[in-house]
């Protein structure tokens, strides 16, 4: 992320306004609903699903009631057993048994496709939009925690609606029933449940938002766990060549026994919450056999009902206690879902135009227009800056570190917007062009050209997906690069590794450059693409990109003012302003800041 | 965030698994001996309270209730009995859940905590070749995501055994009532298992398909975000989001059909129980209107049925983690069986502060999996106190050559020699101590930029600012809002590239090392910055020997010796001057930018007169 943020600039001061949302701050229920927005996929033939689900609900609440009815009327039968009865009643409950198992693999069935279906556009739309977000706001997350919001995050709520979502609606559902069969047998004893279940409901309340902070300690500590194990994957060089081993093996205990602390802490919590739920399940049960045994003595309840009673008590309270480990859960795939919608809802400060002009391609003017800018709480680092490029020119940047030179070429390849002014390509504001014309006529080649896991060749490609490998071919040679493939132990189709490892920091930036060559753009933003290339490859590359450039205009940023040299307009940049502006012959003996860095400049090439 | 994993075929439940899987569980008992006996002995309350509560509610009816309904009155110690007894009950049963599941969570976490620690000392003590060879991603995923797989059968362990206690207790009183009702009864059972067993066959596959997929999803999403800068400076939006849905889209594809299996079995593996309880009704009824049975035997039967319905399904959960589990296992015992450590020997250099002298002896050295050797004999003498430049075209070799002299990498033949000792005799931590090397990729800790310089030891402010300041770091590490206490990020985010080689750089003067290897180390700071560094270094060198990888002109001027290197071999060496005299890559590669002014200035003067 290094080329993202101008030297000396310091991210910590970022405003929020420009972060990416650790997670929305919606509550639960506005969470799922703009979920659900997202989503739309989860509603469609939700209302089928859930008559599907009420089907299969009352067979859960009438098959033990069938075999409740059976043993207190048939078997127990007080003339005896009724054998008739009891066949009828089985069978019945058997007939029951089938309808809602089909019913309930219906309900399984249609949930999860419409599930899956909703939470697949989720991700791509969370995808698509990090992808949206200016540099400077992705800058705000290390890339691990993006990643998870498409990954991780989404796969809490997957995994929440394909275990937790079924039962979580057919146990609301036969809670209503269980409440309306036990209004029907006894009121008085519905009532003394319902009292009983009502702290419960309080505790419940309590211990949501004490859960979801505790799932969301263990999520922080698994991120801070994965931090300090990955130091010892991606940082082996250094540990062994300082020989810290000892020191990072105790950072990464430190982390580990962290994420055991607080994944233990949030499993006690959540156990307590479960056992609340029990214990008052199990009271209630006592008392309702108290309150019954009161009635049954005073002769207002038969012995008969009040077993059947109890029996629907254990009806409602199983699915109680279901419903209330499930809410639980939730906890968890609520927190997922709002780092989703969090991401989501994080506006694209730099966003593609509606109805955006397409440009026509051919020679190129640029037009910087007052241009100012600071990063956001920041000082301005640029500062009314005026600059006309015409067509056909080959410009050289220069300037100390952190004069405000990448932040230019930033602003030139809109990663960034201005604070105040406009950047003009062909007169049109760069805010007003669309995506797709402004990247087809601009490409920038930054100092570290990522490479993907893949082959040369398609690494290549990717300047120019239409490419083909002659096409490709004939890039590399008249780049004078061929000698160098030809050194590939298996040429254009060596496999680079991942990040392009397997190559050397000079080699990756070559690549970069023959992908850049490839595009083949009106106007060429190079910012210090070249600088770990040696002297003699860089020269025979910066002589084929003139090639490329000539009747083009490009812009290099550079340190080596080799590149300066060759430019037709150097452009002199000193604390956010442009101090000099000329061919390199006149600037040299100008005495000003040119002056100076070429003199340190020369003095390095001293041989 | 499980990333470029193979994909490893995850193994059905069949007995061989199912065994292999016992000895996981076993091994992870005998390792947390402690929590999972308290674990199981909550189970065991707990399923002992379950089939006591329907004990309790039967004594408690027939000794208060019924009378007290034949009676028409009740006491009030009568109510409190039942009160009391059924709170008994309930305390019992909640104890056993809370040492049951509180207890199994810390023998998870714990057994999670204990394969970290030991798989994260393998990291830490594998050879750099064995970190070239395995992903990033897939290290990760193997130190959290096959851990936690491992291990997370512990979660329905000790509930599943407190279920075979259930049923052992329930069988027994089931078998005591009515033998053949009960083995009516208890047919349910291995029918539950069976369909467990053929519910794991089909799921199985179709689970590890999705976790594959999974993996894919985020590896392409890792990627693709790391190239964020390349995708947005090239317009590739649409193209990335592309190759994301084709992932996101086979994943959800796969989950659905995940879901199917699911919908199927579910239904199914609860109905059994039910038809289960049907059946001992029928055929109970059956024999009561015979008269070979009691009606109220029936009753309690079938209650103790339903009981049993819901616990035993936990015996299916265990069945579903196991082979999960097994997979786990086997891909972090990779790690840990992971051979090919660094050697070490236990020579010890006497503990002198001058320059140390480095020396390559024919080295041969081939990247993994590469017929061809990157470095082919290379020798290099670099002298006690003297200054000596690599230099060579991009990809010839350097970079390798410096890992070489630090025993980064061990050679494939040849000698690498640090005051005359060969490296490979050196004790552990003996060559860390004498030579330090800054490379060319910089990696920043997750620290202070404190802790980044001295990495942990001890130390005065003022001689990390002086390593700062000779580092030309001091003035923007001034500028941080905590100076020496600013964290700065993941792989050092929150500062530029150049910024981060200088704090590198800073961490290296800062041990004052007696062999110094830079390797193109200022590549990203501008010259005035690189001379300014050079001219520090140049004071702090004396008592430093110095190898340095360089292309610019006053970083070679520095140097007493300079070697040529060309494809992995020394073309030439010797001085700058002899070099450019005699060696025609050398002078091409180090003159290359004056040739090219000279060239353009020609031009450009033949255009003056041809004006």
């Amino acid at each position: 992320m290094s080329d993202v943020v101008d030297e000396d600039q310091d991210r910590e001061e970022l405003p929020e306004s420009s972060r990416i949302e650790q997670q929305s701050a919606l509550g639960t229920l506005a969470t799922l609903r703009r979920g659900l927005e997202l989503s739309p996929e989860i509603k469609q033939g939700l209302a089928l699903t859930m008559a599907l689900a009420v089907v299969a609900t009352v067979g859960r609440v009438v098959i033990p009631f069938v075999v409740q009815q059976a043993t207190d009327n048939g078997i127990m039968a007080e003339q005896g057993v009724d054998v008739r009865f009891v066949m009828v009643a089985i069978a019945i409950a058997a007939g029951v048994v089938l309808i809602t198992s089909l019913a309930q693999y219906f309900v399984n069935v249609r949930l999860f496709t419409a599930a899956e279906r909703g939470l697949a556009t989720l991700r791509l739309r969370a995808f698509r939009h990090i992808h949206d977000l200016s540099m400077l706001t992705q800058s705000t997350e290390r890339r691990g925690a993006l990643v998870s919001r498409v990954t991780n995050d989404v796969d809490t709520v997957s995994m929440f609606v394909q275990f937790g979502g079924l039962m979580l609606l057919i146990s609301m559902t036969q809670i209503m029933l269980s409440t309306a069969l036990m209004v029907i047998y006894s009121p008085i004893l519905a009532l003394v449940v319902y009292v009983c279940f009502v702290p419960l409901a309080l505790l419940i309340r309590r211990f949501q938002p004490m859960l979801g902070r505790a799932y969301g300690a263990v999520r922080a500590r698994v991120g801070d766990m994965l931090g300090a194990i990955s130091e010892s994957i991606v940082g082996a060089t250094t540990i062994r060549a300082y020989g810290v081993e000892d020191r990072t093996a105790e950072r990464i205990d430190v982390a580990i026994e962290a994420h055991r602390d607080s994944g233990v802490k949030a499993q006690i919590r959540s156990v307590m919450a479960y056992v609340s739920g029990q214990a008052f399940a199990g009271i209630t049960t006592a008392i309702v056999l108290v309150v019954g045994t009161v009635l049954a003595a005073r002769g207002s309840l038969t012995l008969g009902q009040l077993l059947a009673f109890l029996f629907l008590v254990n009806l409602f309270t199983m699915p109680v206690l279901m419903a209330t480990e499930i809410l639980n859960e939730m906890q968890n795939a609520v927190a997922g879902w709002r780092r989703v919608i969090g991401v989501i809802d994080t506006p694209a400060d730099v966003s593609d135009p509606e109805d955006g002009i397409i440009q026509r391609r051919g020679p190129i003017t640029v037009e910087f227009d007052g241009v100012s800018y600071a990063y956001p709480g920041g000082d301005l680092v640029l500062r009314d800056v005026d600059l006309r490029i015409e067509p056909h020119t080959k410009v050289a940047v220069v300037g100390e570190t952190g004069s405000g030179k990448t932040t230019l070429a930033k602003l030139l390849t809109r990663l960034m917007d201005p604070t105040q002014g406009r950047v003009l390509l062909d007169g049109d504001d760069l805010r007003r062009i669309a995506f797709s014309s402004l990247r087809e006529r601009v490409v920038l080649v930054p100092q570290e050209g990522f490479l993907f896991d893949d082959t040369l060749i398609n690494n290549i490609r990717f300047g120019k997906p239409s490419a083909d490998d002659d096409e490709i071919a004939l890039a590399v040679t008249e780049l004078g690069l061929d000698a160098w493939i030809e050194g590939m132990p298996h040429g254009l189709q060596t496999q680079v590794g991942q990040r392009g490892e397997s190559l050397s920091a000079g080699e990756r930036q070559l690549v970069a450059i023959v992908r850049a060559y490839l595009a083949d753009p009106d106007l060429l933003v190079l910012d210090e693409a070249t600088s770990a290339v040696d002297p003699s490859t860089e020269v025979r590359v910066q002589r084929a990109l003139d090639g490329l450039t000539r009747g083009r205009t490009s812009i290099a940023i550079a340190h080596r003012l080799s590149t300066a040299e060759a430019a037709d307009i150097v452009v002199v940049v000193d604390k956010g302003e442009i101090v000099e502006l000329g061919h390199h012959r006149d600037l040299v003996w100008a005495g000003g800041v040119y002056t100076r860095m070429h003199a340190s400049w020369a003095a390095q090439q001293a041989g | 965030m499980s990333s470029a994993s193979a994909p490893v075929p995850r193994p059905a439940a069949t007995p061989a698994v199912l065994r292999r899987g016992l000895r996981v569980i076993w091994s992870g008992i005998r390792s947390q001996p402690r929590p999972t006996a308290v674990a199981v002995l909550g189970s065991t309350l707990w399923a002992a309270a379950t089939v006591g509560t329907a004990w309790a509610i039967g004594w408690v009816t027939d000794r208060v209730i019924e009378p007290a309904y034949l009676n028409r009155s009740v006491t009030a110690g009568g109510l409190w009995l039942i009160f009391g007894v059924l709170f008994g009950v309930l305390v019992i049963n909640v104890t056993g859940v809370i040492l049951r599941r509180v207890w199994a969570t810390v023998a998870g976490f714990n057994l999670q905590a204990q394969y970290r620690r030991d798989v994260t000392r393998q990291y830490l003590r594998l050879p750099l070749s064995w970190h070239h060879a395995h992903p990033s991603g897939q290290l990760l995923s193997n130190a959290h995501a096959d851990i936690e797989a491992t291990w997370q059968v512990f979660n329905p362990l000790p509930m599943a055994i407190g279920v075979v206690v259930m049923l052992v207790i329930a069988g027994t009183m089931m078998v005591m009532g009515d033998p053949f009702l009960a083995f009516v009864g208890l047919l349910v059972f291995p029918g539950l298992f069976l369909a467990n067993i053929v519910f794991q066959r089909f799921m199985s596959p179709r689970i590890t398909q999705a976790q594959q997929l999974r993996a894919e999803v985020a590896e392409v999403a890792h990627e693709s975000f790391e190239a964020g800068l390349i995708v947005k400076a090239m317009g590739r939006e649409e193209e990335e989001t592309e190759r994301f849905r084709k992932k996101t889209h086979e994943l959800r594809d796969s989950l659905i059909l995940v879901g199917r299996t699911r919908g199927v079995f579910e239904p199914v593996i609860e109905a059994i129980p039910t038809l289960g309880t049907l059946a001992v009704l029928g055929v109970g009824t059956w024999r009561v209107s015979r008269g070979e049975l009691a009606a109220a035997d029936v009753v309690q039967m079938a209650y103790l049925f339903s009981l049993l319905a819901f616990p035993v399904r936990a015996l299916g959960w265990v069945l579903a983690e196991i082979p999960r589990s097994v997979v786990g296992y086997d891909r972090v015992q990779g790690v840990l069986r992971a051979e090919g450590s660094m050697p070490y020997g236990d020579v010890r250099l006497p503990e002198v502060s001058g320059p140390a002298s480095s020396e390559l002896r024919d080295v041969v050295y081939s990247h993994e999996g590469e017929e061809q050797p990157t470095i082919r004999g290379v020798s290099i003498d670099v002298e006690a106190g003297s200054t000596t430049a690599l230099v060579g075209p991009t990809g010839s070799g350097k970079t390798t050559l410096t890992n070489l002299a630090l025993r980064l990498v061990d050679a494939d033949s040849g000698s690498v020699h640090i005051d005359g000792v060969d490296a490979r005799e050196l004790a552990r931590g003996e060559l860390p101590a004498v030579a330090t090397l800054v490379a060319q990729q910089t990696f920043m800790f997750d620290d202070t930029v404190r802790g980044n310089v001295t990495l942990g030891a001890d130390a005065d402010d003022e001689s990390v600012w002086e390593a700062l300041r000779i580092a030309q770091a001091d003035s923007f590490v001034h500028a941080l809002p905590k100076g020496l206490d600013s964290v700065i990020g993941e792989r050092g985010g929150t500062l530029s590239g150049g910024q981060r080689q200088r704090i590198a750089l800073a961490r290296a003067i800062w041990r004052k090392p007696r062999l110094l290897v830079l390797d193109d180390a200022t590549s990203a700071v501008d010259p005035s910055v690189e001379q300014a560094i050079l001219a520090g270094l140049r004071e702090a060198r004396e008592g430093m020997t110095v190898l340095v990888v360089a292309y610019r002109m006053a970083t070679i001027m520095l140097a007493d010796q300079v070697v040529y290197i060309e494809h992995g071999r020394v073309v030439d060496r010797g001085t700058h001057g002899e070099l450019l005299q005699r060696c025609k890559g050398y002078a091409n590669l180090v003159q290359a930018y004056a040739r090219e002014a000279a060239e353009r200035a020609a031009v450009a003067r033949g255009e003056v007169r041809d004006s």
